[in-house]
């Protein structure tokens, strides 16, 4: 049973990759998206991430069942860290187990860009000057005009 | 008149000063609840760059509501 869980501890990956062995599987892919420091051209000195626990965690569920039935997944098993997170940090954690490499790949890249387009996680950046900017949320008269779509 | 409760995140729990909320409202739909709102504490997000949840689950706008309802306005989500 695939699991989507959101974190309020720092992200141990171990446990859910030992979630997924099954001795029907012949490949593994696994997703890690740290924290870096910098984006769109600005110093970043730290990230919060605030999630809608309950919906996040339905959502996050339906996506690795979608993934699981469209790319005959094995296991796959994904969390997501809320909180303050500094640089080098394990922001979410994805990985799913398939017979073959090729599935387990895509079924791990489809994961990945599903949760950052549908689970309701925010971001903030913190930057070095000070100021700090929830991601995607910028309207006129801040950086609306030259902020890249949402998941670009 | 109908009493419903309102969740706050992220760039609406700031603008708004807190995380949730009771209030009586005539709204009938979260998207003319979201818009009164925005009148009253100068949210600076356009309601067509949200979505609703409503008891736990999305709605399509305009998502009528019912008395007792829990309502979750969503910003632009931005995970991973």
């Amino acid at each position: 049973m695939p699991c989507f869980r959101i974190s309020t501890d720092p992200i141990d990956p171990e446990p859910f990759r030992s979630a997924l062995a099954h001795p029907q599987a012949g490949a593994c892919a696994t997703f890690e998206g740290w924290v870096r420091n910098h984006n769109d051209g600005q110093s970043v000195e730290s990230l919060e991430y605030e999630a809608y626990a309950e919906l996040a965690e339905a959502e996050g569920q339906r996506i690795l069942g979608e993934a699981t039935a469209h790319f005959d997944l094995l296991a796959a098993e994904a969390v997501h860290r809320v909180g303050h997170l500094q640089i080098g940090e394990l922001a979410v954690w994805v990985g799913v187990a398939a017979a073959h490499r090729g599935p387990a790949f895509d079924a791990c890249r489809f994961i990945i860009d599903e949760l950052k387009a549908r689970v309701p996680i925010w971001k903030k950046e913190h930057y070095s000057t000070g100021a700090s900017t929830w991601i995607n949320c910028a309207t006129k008269g801040d950086f609306a005009a030259t902020s890249p779509p949402p998941g670009s | 008149m109908k009493t419903v409760h309102i969740q706050y995140f992220a760039i609406l729990r700031e603008q708004r000063g807190v995380a949730e909320e009771t209030r009586e409202t005539n709204a009938p739909d979260a998207e003319t609840l979201y818009r009164e709102l925005a009148e009253a504490h100068d949210f600076t997000l356009p309601a067509d760059r949200l979505r609703a949840a409503i008891n736990g689950e999305f709605v399509p706008w305009p998502g009528p509501i019912e008395n007792g309802d829990k309502i979750v306005f969503i910003p632009p989500v931005a995970g991973g």
